[in-house]
């Protein structure tokens, strides 16, 4: 059914996302392809793999943005803006458009654990979810017909023929720099509330109404570059020893 | 928003055969005419040919009849079982008309009940998105609305064959109740403040002004494709005027001038007032989609 789960799902499964920590490597990227192509359900196909206009399926991309602060200086490289790499993938929302659009009954948000999910024998790929969806979580597979999407690797997640450490999204397993963070957000004990609430994790797009499972953590403050500025322009209000080596400096 | 063909085709004949078929339901036809006979097949030809249309951008057409198992969550679904049920109630009025010259009123209003519903919920799958802020408002319905019923209206008034000028007159009404809905609408869609913005897309407003540094890959992709189109604001100004002339001015123009002229040039004079009027329809359309933006492009620089 495509109506949302009654009552609340007993645990919440998502991810927490670093935005301090992700250095933009695009493994992720990479593995979470690997991983889906074969697993659940149809593959990710590329158009025109080898050709000029090459394309496809992702479950997960990675932009690139630059942020400046009120008044702050760009000056090159040294200036005031900073780069944050910014992983994006299903957010699992509670209160997910994607769900209760479709009219099949492809798209459901599972009541034990919260992931959403598509039955692709049921999609017909009318593309509404992919409208519904802001952030652009939900892509089309224009082989196979169906919407793709995150499934928390729910063929992980729970396969206890793979090794325990090996239980999380692929994303989580394969980030070199621990970026990503897997986990139960019903839970306030476990490691994800604990570093949503210790980094005060953010939603994205609150104002859409969505209600997003996963949560990321904002870049931790940095100095402006006025109060760290390596090679001052001048010595004015120099002191002690560095006065009187400025004077000296300047008699010779 | 890509404004696709198949969906622009569909929404626009959808509407317009069930305005037609509204007026038919109304009886405001004599149903032993044989042009009342043509108009109820032209409805029903539109309204299948809208659905079949909205089937071509399907992924796996073959799994549609699936689309109406959730009419308790999705507009769409209640669209496909709306349409689906109601197009018993329109082939039973055609086949009165056609092959016992009957009206039969209860059936009528019965359809007229079914256009209605049928087209708002078609314009609901578009007004529910909140991710299309120009969209996400009570005038999407509206507009759908008032330009089938005009659109019905007009092409009723070429049916009915003989000059008449009531009808003629709220076909006028009707047609400018319908572009002040629109103008109203584009009004709402230039002074909207945007939802989402960079800033909250990302979270990162509390640190600064947020600007897109590098795609997640080198090409474009199916939310590019699907969601990244935009129509350069000039363009957008005179397409306006575009449809607005010819979905609304020009119709009205020449249905007031066959008053004017009456005889069998009124014929040709509605005639062309229908085609103009489609033409405008189809533009709009066009811009329904062309114009509006969608949340994801925050993630996209644009």
């Amino acid at each position: 059914m495509t109506s949302l789960p009654s009552v609340a799902p007993p645990k919440k499964l998502g991810l927490v996302i670093d935005l301090d920590v992700c250095v933009g490597c695009h493994a992720c990227v990479v593995s979470c392809k690997e991983w889906n192509t074969g697993g659940y359900g149809a593959a990710l196909s590329d158009q025109e793999p080898y050709g000029k206009d090459v394309s496809g399926t992702f479950l997960n991309r990675i932009h690139t943005f630059e942020v400046v602060p009120e008044g702050g200086q760009v000056v090159g490289e040294a200036g005031d803006a900073r780069i944050v790499h910014f992983p994006k993938s299903c957010l699992h929302c509670d209160d997910a458009p994607c769900v209760t659009v479709c009219p099949t009954g492809a798209s459901y948000k599972r009541q034990a654990d919260g992931i959403v999910l598509v039955d692709e024998d049921k999609c017909i790929g009318c593309g509404l979810c992919a409208w519904a969806c802001p952030y652009g979580a939900r892509e089309m597979d224009l082989a196979a017909g169906v919407m793709k999407k995150c499934t928390l690797c729910v063929d992980r997640i729970y396969n206890e023929t793979l090794k325990e450490v090996d239980r999380v999204p692929s994303c989580v397993r394969t980030c070199p720099a621990n970026a990503r963070h897997f986990g139960d957000f019903a839970d306030p004990q476990s490691n994800v509330s604990i570093m949503v609430a210790a980094r005060g994790g953010i939603d994205l797009m609150p104002e859409q109404g969505t209600r997003p499972v996963n949560k990321y953590l904002p870049p931790r403050p940095r100095k402006p570059l006025a109060d760290i500025a390596p090679l001052a322009e001048h010595s004015d209000g120099a002191k002690g020893f560095f006065a009187w080596l400025d004077g000296v400096l300047d008699r010779i | 928003m890509h404004p696709a063909a198949s969906i622009i085709v569909f929404t626009t004949l959808s509407g317009l055969g069930y305005g037609l078929a509204a007026m038919l339901g109304l009886g405001l036809l004599d149903p032993a005419a044989i042009a009342t006979k043509i108009a109820h097949v032209l409805a029903l030809a539109l309204i299948s040919a809208g659905l079949l249309s909205s089937t071509l951008h399907l992924g796996n057409p073959q799994r549609a009849w699936r689309a109406f198992s959730q009419w308790r969550s999705s507009w769409l679904s209640r669209e496909g079982v709306l349409a689906v049920a109601g197009l018993p109630v329109l082939t039973f009025n055609a086949a009165a008309s056609i092959f016992r010259d009957a009206y039969v009123p209860a059936m009528g209003v019965l359809a007229v009940l079914f256009c209605i519903v049928t087209v708002c919920c078609t314009a609901m799958i578009y007004a529910s998105l909140r991710s299309v802020q120009a969209w996400n408002t009570r005038l999407t319905p509206a507009c759908f609305l008032a330009f089938s019923l005009s659109g019905g209206a007009l092409l009723a008034l070429l049916f009915s064959g003989v000059p008449a000028t009531w009808p003629a007159l709220a076909t006028v009404v009707m047609l400018a109740l319908a572009w002040g809905l629109k103008w109203s609408w584009w009004g709402r869609l230039d002074s909207l403040k945007a939802l989402s913005t960079p800033e909250s897309a990302t979270g990162l407003g509390d640190i600064g002004r947020v600007r897109l540094f590098e795609r997640p890959h080198m090409n474009g992709n199916y939310l590019t494709r699907e969601m990244g189109y935009s129509v350069a604001r000039k363009h957008a100004w005179k397409l306006r005027i575009i449809a607005l002339l010819a979905g609304g001015v020009a119709p009205a123009a020449l249905v007031l001038l066959s008053l004017a002229v009456g005889g069998w040039p009124v014929i040709a004079l509605t005639g062309l007032a229908c085609a103009s009027h489609l033409l405008g329809v189809l533009t709009e359309r066009w811009l329904f989609f062309a114009e509006a933006r969608h949340a994801v492009m925050n993630y996209y620089g644009a």
